[in-house]
């Protein structure tokens, strides 16, 4: 590790994993135009909703919009990075393909991040940015001055948290060979959770989205303070500010699982 | 009798083989649970502090998302992915030198597909939203039984029916995939659109009063909104054969059309390999 910057090898990844994507075009933008139509297809649901109703224990659907935008930006961000991490039980553990990981001198972990840059996760960007413009102009928000380094920071925190849940996908890969689509619901059922304020959910699920998968963490609390709301949970601004660091803390944890499956790994190649 | 025989056989194989995949069933219903507990939180949130009177009781709203869990993957989500397979490989010319009609052999393999996948996972949810949560004392939440005996059996006619749409919605997405050599971009595309048309991410009774009467004629209407609007007797007598008349005449004309298109895509096809 000590010969090579790994900020510069992993730039070096990315450019290399982009070129090859730009290779071909008209895929990158058919997939980009599906993931902007798939992610798009809920808010008009959302939309439905609230035109039927006019409102969800306060909350409108400019609201709805913010809580929409930052986590579906999160998501795609981390969505982006991880795909190493994703096809990593069907195309490193069950090839035998982790046991070159292995003999390089590095971080597996950090090579798998270098694995691809998904330049298709583009549209859910795009489609996160738009929702969240649009909810901003419905609000008429004016961006208090703390507004924009606290998105900032949750979507930081977010991308970590997600990536932590994509790591912990791919530790499973350790005993069960394949990736679980199990998972999914972790990941898709989180971002699908935390698109509504956190209030309007069950005990057990709030209790679950702060402590178990701390979802709310990166997405409600950063979110509420950013809008300069008080929390209908009671939470002070100051912990729902400080929150998104729980993110960061669920990413070790999770690079200490996948650290702990790698010392268990017994190959499958030959 | 004879004539239909190689079609049955081809929907009873896949039915067997794709029954098989029980992890694959387990993981499904996991999903399928999770989510439609999530929306049956979002939906009570938004009836707990209605102003206007919905236009669905919150009762109905709850079974309606249990089932569209349940028979969730009747949606047309994909092309078959053997035929794209088969396509891209070549291996689609073994099925054109079967002395058959293409389009009725994948029509087969598209209902037993779906059928086999569909049979576990609604069982298992059933069994859960049917009968624990009744049983566990959270019977506000839980899949209501059909409003009578006739809703009973106009609904197991409405899911033939949607087994039979659904099946030949996918054929157009195979004949999409022949006709460009890849399944990726229909099945992109065909996705988010039934699961927003028929009703599935939102009834379509919450829709604005001026978009309904559009949205509950349109060929995906009758793979949700009319079967389980039959289910808990909202339509019954002749609006249920109403309903069930849009199903069917969409199922018709969508067989005839894949039929006719599918016939001009192998016209035009090239086979790969060699």
């Amino acid at each position: 590790m000590s010969a090579v910057n790994p900020l510069g090898l992993y730039l070096h990844y990315a450019r290399a994993s982009v070129r090859a994507q730009a290779q071909y075009p008209a895929a990158f933008l058919m997939l980009s135009a599906a993931q902007f139509l798939g992610t798009g297809i809920e808010i008009v649901g959302v939309w439905a909703l609230f035109a039927r109703f006019g409102q969800v224990l306060g909350w409108r659907f400019g609201d709805i919009c913010i809580f929409y935008g930052v986590v579906n930006f999160t998501f795609a961000l981390a969505d982006t990075i991880t795909r190493g991490f994703d096809i990593f039980g069907t195309e490193y553990v069950r090839t035998g393909a982790f046991d070159r990981l292995l003999l390089r001198p590095l971080p597996t972990a950090f090579q798998l991040l270098g694995h691809e840059v998904r330049l298709s996760r583009l549209g859910r960007f795009v489609e996160a940015l738009l929702v969240f413009v649009i909810g901003a102009s419905l609000l008429h928000w004016t961006f208090g001055p703390a507004a924009i380094p606290l998105l900032v920071w949750a979507v930081m925190g977010g991308a970590a948290l997600f990536s932590g849940i994509m790591i912990l996908s791919a530790t499973l890969a350790f005993w069960t060979v394949e990736s679980l689509e199990i998972v999914n619901v972790i990941s898709y059922g989180g971002v699908e959770a935390a698109q509504y304020p956190l209030n309007i959910y069950a005990a057990w699920l709030r209790e679950f989205l702060i402590f178990v998968i701390p979802i709310a963490c990166v997405a409600y609390f950063p979110v509420v303070a950013a809008l300069g709301r008080p929390d209908p949970l009671g939470a002070p601004f100051w912990l729902m500010a400080a929150s998104p660091a729980v993110g960061f803390l669920f990413l070790g944890v999770c690079l200490w699982i996948f650290g702990f499956g790698v010392r268990r790994y017994t190959s499958t190649g030959s | 009798m004879a004539a239909v025989a190689p079609y049955l056989a081809a929907f009873s194989a896949r039915f067997q083989l794709v029954l098989q995949y029980r992890a694959a069933a387990i993981a499904g219903f996991a999903t399928q649970l999770w989510w439609g507990a999530l929306k049956i939180m979002v939906l009570a949130a938004f009836f707990y502090g209605a102003t206007r009177s919905p236009p669905m009781s919150l009762t109905n709203a709850i079974t309606y998302t249990w089932l569209g869990q349940a028979f969730l993957i009747f949606l047309p989500w994909n092309a078959d992915p053997e035929v794209a397979e088969m396509v891209r490989s070549g291996a689609v010319a073994y099925d054109r030198l079967r002395p058959l009609d293409t389009y009725g052999w994948w029509y087969a393999r598209a209902v037993a597909w779906s059928a086999a996948r569909v049979v576990p996972r609604a069982v298992l949810l059933f069994a859960v939203a049917a009968v624990l949560l009744p049983a566990l004392g959270l019977g506000q939440w839980s899949l209501r039984p059909p409003a009578g005996l006739a809703a009973t059996g106009l609904f197991l006619i409405a899911m033939i029916g949607v087994a039979l749409l659904s099946a030949s919605i996918v054929l157009l997405v195979n004949v999409i995939a022949v006709a460009s050599m890849t399944d990726r971009g229909a099945n992109l595309m065909i996705a988010p659109f039934s699961n927003l048309f028929s009703g599935g991410i939102v009834p379509l009774a919450f829709f604005p009063d001026w978009l309904r009467p559009g949205l509950r004629l349109q060929p995906f209407a009758g793979l949700v909104d009319i079967p389980y609007r039959i289910y808990f007797g909202e339509l019954a007598g002749w609006g249920a054969l109403q309903g069930l008349a849009v199903q069917l005449g969409w199922t018709l004309l969508l067989v005839l059309a894949g039929h006719a298109a599918l016939g001009a895509a192998m016209r035009r096809l090239q086979v790969q390999g060699g």
